[in-house]
C-alpha cells in the first residue's frame, strides 16, 4: 500500500495496530458466492502505479463499506463480516491498464428505501481515494428484496399511456426554444402552435425555472392556455411538462401544487436537485395524480467519461427506484452522446422487468425488477423527421421523441413543424405494422408520406441531411472490442 | 375539424385492406381485437361502447375484417376505433389503437374557460355532439 511509514504488514496479525492492505482484511474475497439478497457493483478502476489490482479493488469495497485507513479494534464489537464490502472477481479490460472490480455488499448496509443512503455508501468517499488513478461505477444489480423497499414511478409506462389514451407509437414532445428570453406570454404561443400540430408534450427547458424574463407562474398560466386550446382543436390529451425546479423543497411544493390546480397532466424537475428532492416530488406526483418528468441536468460531468464517474445505465436504475415516470436517456442519432448498444442498455433498464447480463448491451448484471412500473426513456436533442426510421429501429416505441429544433424550426412555422413530425412516426409504425424493412426504406416511406403532407415534405427538405457523426467516448468494452 | 385520437389520426384514413393489415400484426403479437363506437368524442371519455366482447378467440382477420365492417354498417355515424390488446403480464393494456370510422361532420368542441381568481382559468372541453342526447348526435 502506498502508505507510507515503516509499519510492515506481513505476518501481522490481522488486529494488530497500523496499516494492514485492505485484502488482508477481508475485502477481497474470490471464494465469496454472492447472496441473492446482495446488492453488486461492477467498478471501473485503475490503480496508482505499484498498487496490484486485487488490492485496489479490495480498497473499493474497503472504502465503500466499513474500512478505514488503518486497523480499529472497535470492528471487534460488531459481527464485521456481515458489513464489509467484498470484492469476489477482478478482471482486467484487455488492451487497457483498466480492471473491473465485483463488489458484493450485504442488504443490511442500506436504508429502505433511501437513494441518498444508497449513493452515500457506494460512491460517497471512494472516488477521491488516493490508491486509485480513476474510478468509475459501471453497473449495480439491485435485488428485489431492496427494489421493493421503492416506490418506483409515480404512475409508470403503462399508467402514463391509459392517461394519456395515446397507444401503439412513440409520444411526440418538443422542447420550447429559445430556451431563454421568451416571455411567458410568447412561450404559451410556442406551446399552443407545437401541440395544435399534433405533438403530445412541449417542455419547458432545464435552465427555465423562474428568471426576470419570465416569471414561473406566468408561464404556467400561458402555458395551460395553450395546452387547453390545442386539446379543443385536436380532440386530444395535450401537456406540458412545467418545470418546478426551484431552490427549495418548499418552492417546488408550491410550484408543483399551482401546476395541478391549473390542471395540468404532467410537471417536471431537473436531476441538479438531488436525490432526495426527487423522492420527494415522486411521493407528491403519485398522491396528486400527475406524471413527473425529469431532465438529467449536469448527469455529464460524470457519466461521459469512460474511466470516471457513474455510467448513466445506473442512474437510470436509481431514477427508476426513485420514481421518475420519465428520463432523458439518449438518442443514438441527436447532437448529444450516446453509443447504441449503450443506448439499448439504458433503454432496457428503465422499461424491461427482467434483464439479463449483456456484456454488449453494457450490462453487467441480471438485474430483477419485481414487477416495478418502468420509466419512460425520453431522446431529445438534435433529432428530426427525417430520422424517423432510425429512431423507430434504435429507440422502440416507448418513448418519448422530442423535436425543439425539429418542430420550432420548420420553415412554414411551429404547427407544420409538429404536423411533419407526427406525420413522420405513424407513416413509420404503419409501415413497420405492415411488416416492412422499415429501417432500410426509411427514407422511401418518409418520401412518399411527403407527397401528400406538404409539412413532412418541407422538413425533410431542410433537415435531409443533417446528421452528427462523431465517435462516442462511452462504449461497452465488448463492443469496443468487436470494431478496434 | 378532425379529432386526432388514435394511432394513426394524422394519416389519410386507411382502405380496408389497411386495416387488415394492422389486424394481422396485432394477432401476429397474440393481441385481442375489440371494437369500439362512440358518439361521445371527448378525450377523457374512456369507456366506448363496446362492439362485443374483445375477440380473445378470434384469429381470422377476414372473420374479423366481418366484426369491423358490422359495426361501421350499424353505426355509421359514430367514431369506431380497432384496439389490440396485449394481455401479457408487464403489460396488460391496449397496445394500438386507431379510429377507422368517423361521423360525416366532426363539429369538435368548445373551450370553456371558467376564470376565477388571481388570473387562474379552469378550462373545460365540450364537444358540441354532446349537446343532443345519445342517439340523436351526428343524425
Amino acid at each position: 500500500m502506498p502508505v507510507s511509514g515503516n509499519n510492515k504488514s506481513k505476518g501481522k496479525s490481522r488486529w494488530a495496530a497500523g496499516v494492514t492492505p485492505y485484502k488482508e482484511m477481508g475485502y477481497y474475497r474470490p471464494d465469496y458466492e454472492p447472496k441473492d439478497s446482495d446488492i453488486l457493483c461492477a467498478f471501473r478502476l485503475v490503480p496508482q502505479e505499484g498498487v496490484e489490482a486485487d488490492e485496489a479493488s479490495a480498497a473499493v469495497a474497503g472504502e465503500s463499506s466499513t474500512a478505514t485507513w488503518t486497523v480499529v479494534w472497535t470492528d471487534r464489537l460488531t459481527a464485521y463480516e456481515n458489513y464489509q464490502g467484498k470484492c469476489y472477481r477482478v478482471d482486467p479490460v484487455p488492451g487497457t491498464d483498466q480492471h473491473i472490480a465485483y463488489v458484493a455488499y450485504n442488504i443490511d448496509l442500506f436504508e429502505e428505501g433511501s437513494i441518498a443512503n444508497l449513493t452515500s455508501s457506494i460512491i460517497g468517499n471512494v472516488f477521491g481515494f488516493k490508491a486509485l488513478k480513476s474510478l468509475r461505477l459501471e453497473d449495480m444489480r439491485i435485488p428485489p428484496h431492496y427494489v421493493k423497499t421503492f416506490q418506483g414511478p409515480a404512475h409508470g409506462v403503462v399508467m402514463e399511456r391509459e392517461y394519456l389514451n395515446k397507444y401503439g407509437r412513440p409520444l411526440l414532445g418538443a422542447t420550447v426554444k429559445p430556451k431563454l428570453g421568451l416571455s411567458a406570454r410568447n412561450y404559451g404561443r410556442v406551446v399552443f402552435e407545437a401541440l395544435r400540430g399534433g405533438l403530445d408534450f412541449t417542455k419547458d427547458d432545464e435552465n427555465i425555472n423562474s428568471q426576470p424574463f419570465m416569471r414561473w407562474r406566468d408561464r404556467f398560466l400561458f402555458s395551460m392556455e395553450g395546452v387547453s386550446r390545442a386539446m379543443g382543436e385536436t380532440g386530444e390529451i395535450k401537456g406540458h411538462y412545467m418545470n418546478v425546479t426551484a431552490a427549495t423543497m418548499e418552492d417546488m411544493y408550491e410550484r408543483a401544487e399551482f401546476a395541478k390546480e391549473i390542471g395540468s397532466v404532467i410537471i417536471m424537475i431537473d436531476l441538479t436537485i438531488g436525490y432526495t428532492a426527487i423522492q420527494s416530488m415522486s411521493k407528491w406526483a403519485r398522491r396528486n395524480g400527475l406524471i413527473l418528468h425529469l431532465h438529467r441536468a449536469g448527469h455529464g460531468t460524470y457519466t461521459r467519461q469512460k474511466t470516471h464517474g457513474v455510467n448513466f445505465r445506473v442512474i437510470a436504475k436509481w431514477m427508476r427506484l426513485a420514481g421518475v415516470d420519465h428520463i432523458h436517456a439518449g438518442t443514438v442519432v441527436g447532437k448529444l452522446e450516446g453509443d447504441p448498444h449503450a443506448i439499448r442498455g439504458y433503454y432496457q433498464t428503465l422499461l424491461a422487468d427482467k434483464l439479463k447480463p449483456d456484456p454488449q448491451l453494457g450490462l453487467y448484471f441480471e438485474q430483477d425488477w419485481a414487477s416495478m412500473p418502468g420509466t419512460m426513456p425520453v431522446a431529445s436533442g438534435g433529432i428530426h423527421a427525417g430520422q424517423m426510421h432510425q429512431l423507430l429501429h434504435y429507440l422502440g416505441e416507448d418513448v418519448v421523441l422530442q423535436f425543439g429544433g425539429g418542430t420550432i424550426g420548420h420553415p412554414d412555422g411551429i404547427a407544420e413543424g409538429a404536423t411533419a413530425n407526427r406525420v413522420a412516426v405513424e407513416a413509420m409504425i404503419q409501415a413497420r405494422n405492415e411488416g416492412r424493412d422499415y429501417l432500410q426504406e426509411g427514407p422511401e416511406i418518409l418520401a412518399r408520406a411527403a407527397r401528400w403532407s406538404p409539412s413532412l415534405y418541407k422538413a425533410l427538405e431542410v433537415w435531409k441531411d443533417i446528421t452528427f457523426n462523431f465517435e462516442s467516448t462511452d462504449v461497452p468494452d465488448a463492443v469496443a472490442t468487436l470494431t478496434v | 375539424m378532425r379529432i386526432t385520437q388514435g394511432t394513426f389520426s394524422y394519416l389519410p384514413d386507411f382502405t380496408d385492406e389497411q386495416i387488415k393489415a394492422e389486424v394481422q400484426y396485432c394477432l401476429d403479437n397474440g393481441w385481442a381485437i375489440a371494437v369500439e363506437h362512440t358518439d361521445d368524442p371527448h378525450p377523457r371519455n374512456v369507456y366506448w361502447d363496446m362492439y362485443g366482447l374483445p375477440m380473445f378467440d378470434l384469429k381470422d382477420p377476414a372473420a374479423i375484417m366481418l366484426e369491423i365492417n358490422g359495426c361501421r354498417k350499424t353505426f355509421p355515424r359514430r367514431y369506431i376505433k380497432v384496439s389490440g390488446y396485449d394481455s401479457r403480464y408487464g403489460r396488460q393494456t391496449t397496445a394500438l389503437s386507431f379510429i377507422v370510422n368517423r361521423p360525416p361532420e366532426e363539429p369538435g368542441f368548445r373551450l370553456d374557460r371558467q376564470e376565477f381568481n388571481d388570473r387562474s382559468i379552469k378550462y373545460t372541453l365540450h364537444p358540441y355532439a354532446t349537446e343532443k342526447p345519445v342517439g340523436q348526435r351526428y343524425e
